[in-house]
C-alpha cells in the first residue's frame, strides 16, 4: 500500500496551513536516565546532545517579545537534566508564560547520568514554580509499563506520582496540574481517551491511591527506535496499513503542528518534535531554514509544514498530538 | 510449502463478495454495526466477547484480529485471559453437561 500523507491529504481534500504559533515546544536534551522501546528521540544515558546557554537564552528573548506565544513546552530526553533546565523554567515562569515539562517520573529517583546528583528535589520544584507536569505511564499496571519502558519502571512511576500528590499534583482544587500520557506497547491505536482516563482513575486511586488530571492518548510515530522494531519483527508494513486505513479527517484538521514550533538543541526549528528527530528542518517560503537565531514569527507563521509518511500516526482514529487526541 | 491459515490471508476477508457482492455487504455492514460501535455493551465488552469466540471456535484469524481490538479497546493482558477462561469453562461444562445424557440413558440401558 502507498503510504503517501500528502497524497492522502488531497484525497481528502484538506489543506493544512499553520494557524497560529501559541507555543515553542523546546527539546532541550537528548540525554535520558531510561533508554524506551518506544522512544522517537533515542534518547538514553549515552546521549550528551544539550541546548547550549545561548540556545536558552535566545529561546527566552523569542517569548519575551512574542505575546501570541504563551506556552513553553520542554521536553527531551529527560529535559531536567540539561543543567540550564531550573533556569529556563524560572525565567519562563517570570514572564507569564505557561509552563509544560515532559516529566518521565523515574528521573525524580535515578541520580543524574552524567553527574549522579540527587534529582529528588524536582517535585517541590516543580509545585514552586506552578509547572504543568505531563508524565508518560503506558498504562495503570506493571505489565505494559515495564514492557515497555523497563524493569521496574512502574513501580518507580507511582513513587515520584506519589511524591507529586503529596505536593498536590493531580489534586482537584490544588491547581496542579499533572497529567498522564497513554501510549500503545505495540503497534496499534490508543484506546478512546475518555474511557481509558476513567479506568486510569479509577484503577490507579483504588489500588494505589494516585490521582491525576487527565490522561493523554498518543499514538506511536513510526520512526526511529520504534520503527526499528517494527521493521525488525517485521510489523512495519501492517501497521503503516493500520494508520492509513483509520485516516480521520477531522484528526488531520487538528494537527498540533498547525499551532506548536519545535526548537531543536542546536536552535533549529521544525514543525513537531517528531521532524525533528527526522531532521526535517522548517524553512521559510524563501526556502531558508528557520531558526531561533534569526526568529521572524510572521515567516515561520507563512511557512509549509513539512509532511511525511509518518504524519499518518497523528491523523490515525482519534488522532495524536503532545496533548492527547485531536478529533 | 503453502499451508492453510496464513495471516496475511485476513487482509483478504473483503474478497469473500467477489461472487455474493451484495450479501458481503449486508454482513459487512451487520459485522461493523455488532462488533465496532459501543451499544448497550462497549466495545471493549464486545471485543473481549469476540475473543473468547474466537478461541472456542478456534479461529486463528479472529484471535489475531480480537487480541488487537481487545487492546486498541483500553482491556488489559488479564481481562483478556479471563475471557479465554470463560470460553474454556463454557467448553468443559457443554461437555459434561452431556454426561446428563449418558447418565440418562446408562439408567435405561441396566435399570
Amino acid at each position: 500500500m502507498n503510504h503517501d500523507f500528502e497524497a492522502q491529504l488531497r484525497r481528502a481534500k484538506i489543506e493544512l496551513p499553520p494557524l497560529a504559533i501559541d507555543t515553542l515546544q523546546v527539546n532541550i536534551t537528548k540525554l535520558c536516565n531510561q533508554q524506551c522501546r518506544h522512544c522517537h528521540v533515542d534518547a538514553s544515558p549515552a546521549r550528551r546532545e544539550m541546548m547550549s546557554e545561548e540556545g536558552i537564552t535566545r529561546c527566552l528573548e523569542i517569548l519575551e517579545r512574542h505575546w501570541a506565544i504563551g506556552k513553553l513546552d520542554i521536553t527531551g530526553g529527560a529535559p531536567e537534566l540539561h543543567p540550564g533546565f531550573n533556569h529556563f523554567v524560572e525565567r519562563a515562569v517570570a514572564l507569564g508564560k505557561h509552563v509544560m515539562v515532559r516529566h518521565n517520573l523515574t528521573v525524580q529517583l535515578d541520580p543524574h547520568p552524567i553527574t549522579g546528583a540527587s534529582m529528588e528535589y524536582l517535585p517541590e520544584f516543580f509545585a514552586r514554580q506552578r509547572v504543568e507536569v505531563i508524565s508518560s505511564l503506558p498504562y495503570y499496571q506493571q505489565f505494559f509499563t515495564d514492557a515497555q519502558r523497563g524493569k521496574g519502571v512502574f513501580a518507580k512511576s507511582l513513587e515520584a506520582m506519589r511524591r507529586l500528590n503529596a505536593l498536590g499534583y493531580g489534586v482537584d482544587g490544588s491547581g496542579l496540574v499533572l497529567n498522564l500520557v497513554y501510549n500503545p506497547v505495540g503497534p496499534y491505536l490508543p484506546a478512546a481517551q475518555a474511557a481509558l482516563e476513567a479506568d486510569y482513575k479509577r484503577e490507579l486511586k483504588a489500588k494505589f491511591g494516585i490521582v491525576f488530571t487527565s490522561l493523554y492518548t498518543i499514538t506511536n510515530m513510526p520512526i526511529n527506535r520504534f520503527r526499528l522494531h517494527l521493521q525488525k519483527s517485521g510489523q512495519l508494513e501492517a501497521y503503516m496499513d493500520k494508520l492509513l486505513a483509520a485516516f480521520n479527517p477531522a484528526a488531520a484538521e487538528g494537527v498540533m503542528c498547525r499551532r506548536v514550533v519545535s526548537v531543536g538543541h542546536d536552535g533549529r526549528l521544525y514543525d513537531c518534535d517528531f521532524n525533528q528527530m527526522l531532521e526535517l528542518q522548517a524553512a521559510g517560503r524563501d526556502g531558508r531554514p528557520l531558526s531561533i537565531f534569526d526568529f521572524d514569527f510572521e515567516r515561520t507563521l507563512a511557512r509549509r509544514i513539512r509532511f511525511g509518511e509518518h504524519c499518518l500516526g497523528c491523523t490515525a482514529g482519534a488522532g495524536s498530538s503532545c496533548g492527547g487526541a485531536t478529533a | 510449502m503453502a499451508s492453510y491459515y496464513e495471516s496475511k490471508d485476513l487482509k483478504k476477508f473483503g474478497e469473500i463478495g467477489q461472487h455474493a457482492k451484495q450479501l458481503a455487504d449486508d454482513f459487512f455492514r451487520y459485522y461493523g454495526n455488532v462488533t465496532g460501535t459501543d451499544g448497550a455493551l462497549t466495545k471493549r465488552e464486545k471485543a473481549l466477547i469476540a475473543l473468547a469466540v474466537s478461541h472456542a471456535l478456534k479461529c486463528p484469524y479472529c484471535i489475531d484480529a480480537y487480541t488487537t481490538q481487545s487492546l486498541e479497546t483500553g482491556a488489559n493482558p488479564e481481562q483478556m485471559m479471563e475471557a479465554v477462561h470463560v470460553a474454556a469453562a463454557m467448553q468443559a461444562g457443554i461437555t459434561l453437561v452431556h454426561s446428563v445424557q449418558m447418565q440418562n440413558h446408562l439408567e435405561k440401558l441396566v435399570a
